[in-house]
């Protein structure tokens, strides 16, 4: 099933035209990787899904977006509701500079979610043992977030994201601050979310899209090359440019 | 004739400079390989030249006046002349010799002035002709010393840490000694005053002081309940606490305005237009709260039924709130725009609004600086003098109406140094205890600072 449709997507940064006519389908319970090298375009096509780009002044999105066949580009869509269903999770870890408990609780107290303490334990309890983090933190959640390491981090902001129950979760290169490990831990982490979550995930490594997505898309210079099954663009691209990234010939 | 030496001994240190750069290169130019770059060969020679014009200027410095005394005072040893009445004719022989003597002129002390003079030159001319061949020997024999393999750099850079360290040691010593005078005088001042008279005495009343005749024996009764420090204090903090108020609420928010809600078009205009306000002295501000804010707000005030005093704790609080503002303004919003922006980008994905970003992430992250720059308006707010003097008036009620007029230490300080002081007046000492007592106060406060900046930061970082 489709969850995301985006039509002619244009985003321009000022003049600048970063984004041409993208046109993509994204099915829902997968993962879908983009690809393509640095400022292809990737994470500004990712940020429109939870029209992330509306915090930058330059920045302008065209085009449709259809998610649930609602068009988020319109007016009448209320950001603050959009993104409680589409979560996102950054490049570099970003927990807020607060405890453990308040970092996951945030979402859930801005969106009203909990009526109790008691039910609100039970969101961080859940988000965080969705993230694969709770066995390592359960006894110090009152400790500030800032004090984990890197791919404790990064799991904790994917509790954060998840404690809302979104539908989609955006990943902007998630795992590029960190360890193989740690990357390793994400990644299966990425396997099990697909179950409740649409995710789609920005990548430098082709080897990870390879590795935890159905789908890729492969963007280059501001354009959706080509995208299709993850098995069918590695191992048999129509386009030779897609071709000749993922052998590593360019980018 | 000391800036002639002087501007000549800079010119030889420069000489120098360029003789031992020279020389470098000319050791370069040999194919040899120097062990420093060749300037630092120059600051080496310059450096020679240096220490002992500093060495033998300070000394001169020190022991000048007192061989001239010596020699001067020879002339009158075992004439029955006691120390004071020595000490009164080398003063007198001093001004003879500026010209600035008005009494009536004996041959003795003319005599004794003429010596002075020619004392005084031959003392320079031979400063001079010492310091120049002392100098040229130094650098003439370092610079002999300069060859291939020898070290400069590292002389070099020790004398700059020394340098260094000097200039940091005088500061830490002024403020050592300025602390020390504070303290001795505070005790003269204690010895008069009983403690507890001064902490916890409700009645300020200084010009009492004035009346006494300076011949009569000093009596420590007559001034019991002249210098109790509750009403002046209860005013610092009052007129403190009137001007956070105005401060902190005004500047906070304009700070949250610059660094989240403004376009960069009015940042642009609005942030330097806010610091002008900072720029403005402060004797601008307090004639604005006494001419223009006082009048107002009595006026205001009685058009109400209210009876308010034409210098009111009000006006000087409120304006010197107007006068803090840039500083917690500029402050927040350069700490609110240092927080990163991926945690605002965090919040915003969670899908809160801009308010609850500020309100639950940036505001936490900032707190430690925001904190800061309060406690920094704070201490400026109980070390302000002159908006006070001019507009709160300078008699000390102890009240919380802020519609009457109070004092501050600093005021009160200000009224007991204008015009004439005797030393060792407890009136004049008063001002020392009360200047210790605000430095105390504003040191405890930058402590509290520290304190919780530092817990911040442990927190959260």
């Amino acid at each position: 099933m489709i969850k995301i449709k985006a039509k002619d997507v244009d985003v321009f940064y000022g003049k600048k035209q970063a984004l041409f006519n993208i046109s993509l389908d994204i099915e829902e319970n997968q993962v879908t990787a983009l690809i393509g090298p640095s400022g292809c375009g990737k994470s500004t096509f990712l940020r429109c899904l939870n029209r992330m780009n509306d915090v930058i002044d330059i920045c302008s999105v065209k085009g449709k977006i259809l998610i649930n066949d609602f068009n988020i580009n319109d007016k009448s869509c209320d950001v603050v509701r959009l993104r409680e269903k589409i979560g996102m999770v950054f490049q570099k870890p970003n927990p807020f500079p607060k405890t453990l408990y308040e970092n996951v609780s945030y979402g859930p107290t801005i969106h009203g979610m909990a009526q109790s303490k008691q039910e609100m334990d039970e969101i961080v309890e859940t988000s965080l043992k969705k993230a694969a983090l709770w066995k390592e933190v359960k006894d110090r959640l009152h400790e500030p977030g800032t004090g984990l390491s890197g791919g404790q981090q990064q799991r904790l902001c994917i509790a954060r994201a998840i404690s809302v129950r979104p539908e989609v979760i955006l990943m902007d290169e998630p795992c590029s601050a960190l360890d193989p490990i740690a990357t390793a831990q994400i990644e299966e982490l990425i396997d099990e979310l697909k179950k409740e979550h649409t995710i789609i995930i920005v990548t430098h490594s082709m080897a990870q899209a390879a590795r935890v997505s159905q789908h890729t898309g492969f963007f280059h210079l501001g354009q959706l090359i080509e995208h299709g099954s993850t098995d069918k663009i590695f191992k048999n691209p129509d386009n030779t440019k897609t071709q000749d990234y993922i052998t590593g010939r360019f980018g | 004739m000391n800036l002639i030496l002087f501007t000549f001994i800079v010119l030889l240190g420069f000489t120098s400079y360029y003789f031992g750069r020279k020389k470098a290169y000319s050791i370069q130019s040999t194919k040899k390989r120097l062990t420093a770059l060749p300037q630092f060969y120059g600051y080496y020679l310059a450096i020679w030249c240096a220490i002992p014009a500093f060495i033998i200027f300070s000394l001169w410095a020190i022991f000048e006046p007192t061989i001239v005394k010596l020699l001067i005072l020879s002339d009158y040893s075992n004439q029955g002349y006691l120390d004071d009445e020595l000490n009164l004719i080398y003063e007198k022989t001093k001004a003879l010799s500026r010209g600035q003597f008005t009494g009536e002129i004996t041959p003795f002390i003319k005599a004794s002035a003429e010596k002075y003079l020619s004392l005084r030159s031959i003392a320079q001319s031979s400063k001079a002709v010492i310091v120049l061949s002392i100098i040229i020997a130094s650098v003439a024999y370092a610079y002999k010393r300069i060859s291939s393999n020898s070290r400069t750099r590292e002389p070099v850079e020790k004398f700059l840490n020394a340098v260094l360290f000097t200039a940091s040691l005088a500061a830490i010593l002024t403020t050592v000694g300025i602390v020390f005078s504070l303290i001795f005088q505070t005790i003269d001042f204690f010895k008069v005053i009983p403690l507890f008279d001064f902490v916890f005495g409700t009645h300020w009343y200084p010009a009492k002081a004035f009346v006494r005749d300076s011949s009569e024996a000093l009596d420590p009764t007559m001034y019991s309940d002249t210098f109790g420090a509750v009403p002046i204090f209860a005013g610092t903090f009052f007129i403190a606490f009137i001007a956070m108020c105005v401060a902190i609420p005004i500047g906070l928010m304009s700070g949250i305005y610059l660094a989240e809600y403004a376009s960069y078009k009015v940042r642009q205009y609005a942030k330097p237009l806010i610091e002008i306000l900072a720029g403005i002295p402060t004797v601008v501000y307090g004639f604005f709260a006494a001419l223009t804010v006082g009048p107002f707000l009595k006026e205001l005030g009685t058009s109400m039924g209210l009876e308010v005093s034409a210098e009111s704790a009000l006006a000087a609080g409120g304006v010197m709130g107007i006068m803090i503002i840039p500083f917690i303004s500029s402050l927040s919003d350069d700490v609110i725009t240092s927080v990163p922006q991926s945690l605002r980008d965090g919040s915003y994905a969670m899908g809160a609004t801009k308010s609850e970003t500020i309100k639950r992430v940036i505001f936490p992250a900032a707190l430690p600086g925001i904190v800061g720059s309060i406690l920094l308006g704070v201490s400026r707010a109980i070390g302000e003098t002159m908006i006070v003097v001019m507009a709160s008036g300078l008699a000390a009620n102890l009240t919380l109406n802020p519609l009457e007029s109070t004092s501050t230490i600093t005021a009160q300080i200000v009224v007991i140094l204008i015009g004439d002081q005797a030393f060792g007046d407890p009136k004049t000492q008063a001002a020392f205890a009360l200047g210790m007592s605000l430095f105390l106060v504003t040191l405890c406060l930058n402590i509290v600072a520290l304190r919780v900046v530092k817990k911040y930061r442990e927190k959260y970082e």
